[in-house]
C-alpha cells in the first residue's frame, strides 16, 4: 500500500469496470486512412483558423490551423498528404453537430516537417519557453474536457503550486487508454510529469491510479528514479466512480475540496491527465506535436476490443473495422464511457484529441426504455451524489422549470457523472433535466445581458437626444444672445462634460447589474464545455424536452 | 428524447424495493398469526383486493396507464401495512374503508404515489380508529393456548356476518392490549411490577405474543438495512428515542411507567421503526432530517402512549412528523461539495 493517507469523497459508485476485456492485446499502431477530416475545434475555446488552403501539400506534424485566441489550440498534420477541402464534417459532439474540418487526403509517405526541435535539458529553459513549446504542440487536456493545457500551466501571479496531480484514474468502466498508457509509456509520463513541475514551480507531485490497474502502478512506480521518488508518489486510490473527476481525485488525494466555482489553481493544486503529461514530453523533448492518441475500442458489439494509436481525423468507423465489429448487434456507438459518453450517429465522425474510447452496445444493454415511474423520494440518488447534492430537488424544480429554485439546489455544481440516474428506481433520466435546466438558465442569462445592453443603448441614445434637444434649445438662445453681446462659449465643454456623465451613469448601472452572480461569468473549463455543448444541444432539447 | 448518459442499466427498480418490504414483513406476519389466528389474513386479504380495485378505479378516472402503477408494489405494501395494524377480529368493512379511503384521499387525491404527504397506511388507520373506536380498539385474546383461537371457516363467517359460534360472546374473545392494560391500571395506581407479574397478557417483558411479533419485525427490518433497500437512520434515530425518553422516565418513576425493553418490544413499535416511518415517499429525505425525522417520532410515540388517549401512538406520531418533513428537509440541507459548511 502507499503508506500515504487518502480521503474519500461522498457518494459514488462501484462499478463493473469491463477493463480486461481491452486489455488483451497490445496498443497497435493503426493503419494510414485514405483520407483524414480534422475538425478546427477540437478543444474548449475558440476554433483554430485555417492557415492552408485547398490544394496545399502538407507534411506530417505542420500547422495547418492556428490559434487565434487565448483560450484555443492550434490544429497539426497528422501525416502528410494533400489538403482537398476546408467544409464542414460531422463532428463528435453530443448534439451530433457538424463543424469546419480540413479534410487531408493522405498520400501514405507519412513524411515528417523537416525542422522539429527537440530540448532534451527542458529543465535549461525557462517556464514561459516550456508554456509556449506546448501550446504550439496544440496539446490540451486528453482527459475529456480537451482545455488548452498551456493555461493550465500558467498558475498567475501570486499563485503558488504546492501540489501537481496527475489523473491516472480512469474510473469510467471500459475505457482502458490510460491504462495501457501508463503500462506502455510510464518514463515518458514521468517526464511530461518533470516537465510541467518546471513549468509551474510545483513542490510535490502525485499520480493518481485506480487501484484496478495495478500494472499501471507499478509500471509507473518502476520508471521512477530514486531522486524522482523524493517529490513524485505514485498512489494507488480506491476504485470508486467517478474517483477520476478533477475534483474528486484532488479530494481523494489532498483532502481539499476545490470550492465551488473555483479552479484547482486557486487551492494551489495542479491537476493534468496522464495522457497529457504524455503528449507534452512528446512535444518538448522530440518536437512532435499532438497528432495521435490512444483510443480503446470496445464494448459488446466488437468481436476484437483492444486499443489503438489513432491519428486524429481517422473515422471511427475506420477503427471499428479493425476490431471486428458484429453489424448485427451493434445498436449503439457511444465516444466516451457508458455513464458520461455520448452516442455517436455517424460514423465517419473523426477522432480527436479528446476521444478516449469507442463503445459498442447491444439492444440489450441499453435500457433507457425503461418505463420511467415517479420519484418515491428514496434518497438513493442523494447518496450516491459526489458533489453532495439533492438530485431529486433538482429534478422536481427543473421539471417545474422553477430555475431560481434549481439554482438554489446548485445544479451549478452538478458533475453530470450520472450516478443518480444509474441508482434511481423509478429509472428517472435525473441527468437530462439537469442539462435542460443548466441551458435554460445559461440561455435565460445570456437573453437578459442581451436585453441589457440594448436597453443601455435605447437609453444612452434617448439621452442623447434629450441633451442634442436641450443643446439645439441652447444654441437658439445663445445664438439670441450671441446676437445681442457676441461673446464666446464653452458650450463644447459643457456637451462633452454631460455626455461623460451619461456615460459614468451607464457604466455604474452596469456595474450594479453585474454585482449579481452571474453564471455565465468566471466559469470553470468544464462548465465552458457544458455551454458549448448546451447551446447545440438547445434546439432538439427543446423539440424534444422531457415530458413529465 | 435525446439518448443521452448514462448509457447502462439502472440498477434499481421500485417494484423490486416493494417487493422486498413486503417479504420482509413475512416473520412478522407468521408470528402474528400464530398468537392471534387466522383473523390477519382475512383482514390482509381484503384490504390487497380494496387497493388493487381501488387504484385500478382511480388510475382509469385520472386516464393514466394503469399497469405500471399497478404493479409497482406500493398498493400492495400500503393494503399489508393496515391489516397489521387492525385488531385480528374486525367486521370487513374495516379494511375495506381504511384502505379505500388510504388509496383515495391519502394517495391519488395528492396526486398518486410520489405526491402524498401523509403516510397512506397511517392516514386510513388513523380515519378507522377516529371513526370506529369501538371495532379498532378491542384485540382478540392472544393464544394463551391452542384452543383458545377460533378456525379459519368461523372467522370468515364473523368477518362477513358478524355471527360468533355458539357459546362464545365478542368480549369473551377479546381483551385489552397490553399497552391498554398498562396505562389503565398504572392510572388505577398498580405499580408497574405489579402489574406484570399479576396480568398473564403482559408476556415476559413487552406483552404476551407481542414481544414475539416484535422481534420477528426487527429481524426484518435488519434484512431490508442489511439489502441496502432502507437506510439505518429513521428506525435506528426512532428506536433510540423511544429508548432514551422511556428510560429516564422509568428511572424516576419506575412504578408508574414502564421499562424501555416494554415500549420497544410492545405495540407496533418494530412494524413503526422499519416498515411505517421509512416509507421514503413521506419522510424526511436528508441524512440529519432522518435522524431528526426518527427521533422525533420516538418521543411522540411514549408521550402519546403515556399520557395521550389511544392505545398505540405510531400513526399519531407518523403523521405529525409528516407535516414536519418539509421544514426538516429544508433546514438540514447537506453541504454541498466546494460550499463552506453552515
Ligand atoms: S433515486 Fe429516483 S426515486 Fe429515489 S429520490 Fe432520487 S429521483 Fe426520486
Ligand atoms: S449527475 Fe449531478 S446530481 Fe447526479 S450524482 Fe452526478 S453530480 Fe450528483
Amino acid at each position: 500500500m502507499n503508506g500515504r493517507k487518502l480521503w474519500h469523497f461522498h457518494g459514488g459508485l462501484k462499478l463493473d469496470g469491463h477493463k480486461p476485456i481491452s486489455m488483451q492485446s497490445t496498443v497497435e499502431p493503426l493503419p494510414i486512412p485514405p483520407q483524414l477530416v480534422i475538425p478546427l475545434q477540437q478543444h474548449i475555446g475558440a476554433p483554430a483558423e485555417p492557415v492552408v488552403s485547398v490544394g496545399d501539400k502538407v507534411k506530417k506534424g505542420q500547422v495547418i490551423a492556428e490559434m487565434q485566441a487565448t483560450v484555443s489550440a492550434p490544429v497539426h498534420a497528422p501525416t502528410s498528404g494533400t489538403v482537398t477541402a476546408i467544409e464542414e464534417r460531422s463532428i463528435p459532439h453530443p448534439s451530433g453537430m457538424s463543424a469546419a474540418c480540413i479534410v487531408i487526403d493522405t498520400d501514405g509517405k507519412d513524411e515528417w516537417l523537416d525542422d522539429r526541435k527537440g530540448h532534451s535539458q527542458y529543465h535549461l529553459l525557462d517556464p514561459e519557453e516550456l508554456r509556449i513549446l506546448i501550446r504550439n504542440a496544440g496539446i490540451v487536456g486528453l482527459g475529456g474536457a480537451g482545455f488548452p493545457s498551456y493555461l493550465k500551466l500558467q498558475p498567475g501571479a501570486g499563485k503558488i503550486v504546492n501540489t501537481l496531480i496527475l489523473n491516472g484514474a480512469e474510473c469510467e468502466p471500459w475505457i482502458t487508454c490510460d491504462a495501457m498508457l501508463m503500462q506502455n509509456r510510464a518514463r515518458d509520463i514521468i517526464d511530461g510529469l518533470n516537465i510541467m513541475r518546471h513549468a509551474v514551480h510545483a513542490g510535490e507531485c502525485l499520480i493518481g491510479v485506480e487501484d484496478n490497474k495495478p500494472e499501471a502502478i507499478s509500471a509507473l512506480r518502476d520508471a521512477l528514479s530514486e531522486d524522482e521518488k523524493q517529490y513524485i508518489d505514485v498512489v494507488a486510490i480506491p476504485t470508486i466512480y467517478p474517483t477520476g473527476g478533477e475534483k474528486q481525485l484532488i479530494k481523494v488525494l489532498t483532502g481539499k475540496e476545490i470550492p465551488s466555482h473555483k479552479l484547482p489553481i486557486d487551492i494551489g493544486v495542479v491537476c493534468h491527465n496522464v495522457g497529457t503529461a504524455a503528449a507534452v514530453a512528446d512535444a518538448v523533448i522530440r518536437g512532435i506535436p499532438l497528432i495521435s492518441r490512444y483510443v480503446t475500442v470496445t464494448g459488446t458489439a466488437v468481436a476484437k476490443p483492444h486499443n489503438l494509436h489513432a491519428l486524429f481525423g481517422t473515422p471511427m468507423d475506420f477503427l471499428l473495422q479493425q476490431c471486428e465489429p458484429q453489424e448485427d448487434k451493434l445498436a449503439r456507438l457511444i465516444m466516451g464511457g457508458p455513464m458520461m459518453g455520448f452516442e455517436i450517429n455517424d460514423r465517419q465522425t473523426p477522432i480527436i484529441k479528446t476521444t478516449n474510447c469507442l463503445l459498442t452496445m447491444q439492444q440489450q444493454d441499453i435500457t433507457d426504455d425503461q418505463p420511467v415511474q415517479p420519484c418515491i423520494r428514496c434518497g438513493q440518488c442523494a447518496e450516491a451524489c459526489p458533489a453532495q447534492l439533492l438530485p431529486q430537488q433538482l429534478y422536481w424544480w427543473s421539471k417545474a422549470k422553477d430555475f431560481d429554485k434549481v439554482q438554489d439546489y446548485n445544479v451549478f455544481d452538478c458533475i453530470e457523472c450520472g450516478c443518480c440516474a444509474l441508482v434511481c428506481p423509478s429509472h428517472i433520466p435525473l441527468v437530462q433535466y439537469y442539462r435542460f435546466a443548466k441551458t435554460e438558465i445559461w440561455q435565460q442569462e445570456r437573453d437578459k445581458q442581451k436585453s441589457d445592453r440594448a436597453r443601455e443603448r435605447h437609453e444612452f441614445r434617448q439621452y442623447r437626444m434629450e441633451l442634442k434637444k436641450k443643446e439645439d434649445e441652447e444654441r437658439r438662445r445663445k445664438k439670441k444672445e450671441l446676437l445681442k453681446k457676441t461673446q464666446g462659449d464653452k458650450k463644447e465643454d459643457d456637451k462633452k462634460s454631460a455626455i461623460e456623465e451619461a456615460m459614468a451613469r451607464v457604466a455604474a448601472k452596469k456595474e450594479q447589474q453585474s454585482a449579481a452572480p452571474k453564471n455565465t461569468e468566471e466559469l470553470t473549463p468544464a462548465q465552458q464545455k457544458q455551454i458549448a455543448e448546451a447551446d447545440a444541444r438547445r434546439e432538439r432539447i427543446n423539440k424534444d424536452e422531457p415530458e413529465s | 428524447m435525446i439518448k443521452s448518459s448514462p448509457h447502462i442499466h439502472p440498477h434499481g427498480n421500485i417494484t423490486r424495493v416493494m417487493l422486498n418490504v413486503c417479504l420482509a414483513l413475512v416473520p412478522g406476519i407468521i408470528a402474528h398469526i400464530y398468537f392471534f389466528g387466522l383473523g390477519l389474513i382475512i383482514n390482509m386479504a381484503i384490504a390487497i383486493i380494496t387497493a388493487l380495485l381501488t387504484e385500478a378505479w382511480i388510475l382509469k378516472l385520472r386516464k393514466h396507464p394503469i399497469q405500471p402503477s399497478l404493479l409497482d408494489g406500493s398498493a400492495l405494501l400500503t393494503a399489508m401495512l393496515i391489516a397489521l395494524t387492525l385488531p385480528p377480529m374486525v367486521p370487513w368493512w374495516i379494511p375495506f374503508i381504511g384502505t379505500a379511503f388510504a388509496m383515495v384521499f391519502a394517495k391519488h387525491l395528492y396526486g398518486g404515489l410520489g405526491q402524498n404527504p401523509f403516510n397512506p397506511a397511517m392516514v386510513g388507520f388513523a380515519v378507522l380508529l377516529i371513526a370506529f373506536p369501538q371495532e379498532m380498539t378491542r384485540w382478540t385474546s392472544p393464544a394463551f393456548n391452542d384452543a383458545s383461537l377460533l378456525s379459519f371457516v368461523e372467522l370468515v363467517r364473523y368477518s362477513f356476518s358478524g355471527v360468533l359460534p355458539t357459546g362464545l360472546s365478542y368480549d369473551a374473545l377479546t381483551m385489552a392490549t397490553p399497552l391498554d392494560t398498562m396505562k389503565i391500571q398504572t392510572s388505577l395506581g398498580e405499580s408497574v411490577s405489579a402489574i406484570q407479574s399479576t396480568q398473564k397478557v403482559m408476556g415476559e417483558v413487552a406483552g404476551f405474543g407481542w414481544e414475539w411479533i416484535n422481534l420477528m419485525f426487527l429481524v426484518g427490518g435488519l434484512y431490508l438495512i442489511i439489502r441496502g433497500i432502507i437506510g439505518w437512520q429513521i428506525p435506528a434515530a426512532m428506536l433510540l428515542g423511544l429508548f432514551l425518553i422511556s428510560l429516564i422516565t422509568s428511572l424516576i418513576a419506575p412504578d408508574s411507567y414502564a421499562s424501555p425493553l416494554f415500549h420497544l418490544f410492545g405495540g407496533a413499535t418494530m412494524l413503526g421503526a422499519f416498515f411505517i416511518a421509512t416509507d421514503p415517499v413521506t419522510a424526511s429525505t436528508t441524512p440529519r432530517g432522518r435522524l431528526i425525522y426518527g427521533f422525533s417520532i420516538g418521543l411522540l410515540i411514549y408521550i402519546i402512549r403515556s399520557w395521550g388517549g389511544y392505545p398505540d401512538a405510531i400513526a399519531f406520531a407518523v403523521l405529525l412528523m409528516n407535516m414536519a418533513v418539509p421544514t426538516i428537509d429544508y433546514y438540514t440541507q447537506p453541504r454541498v461539495f466546494g460550499h463552506d459548511g453552515k
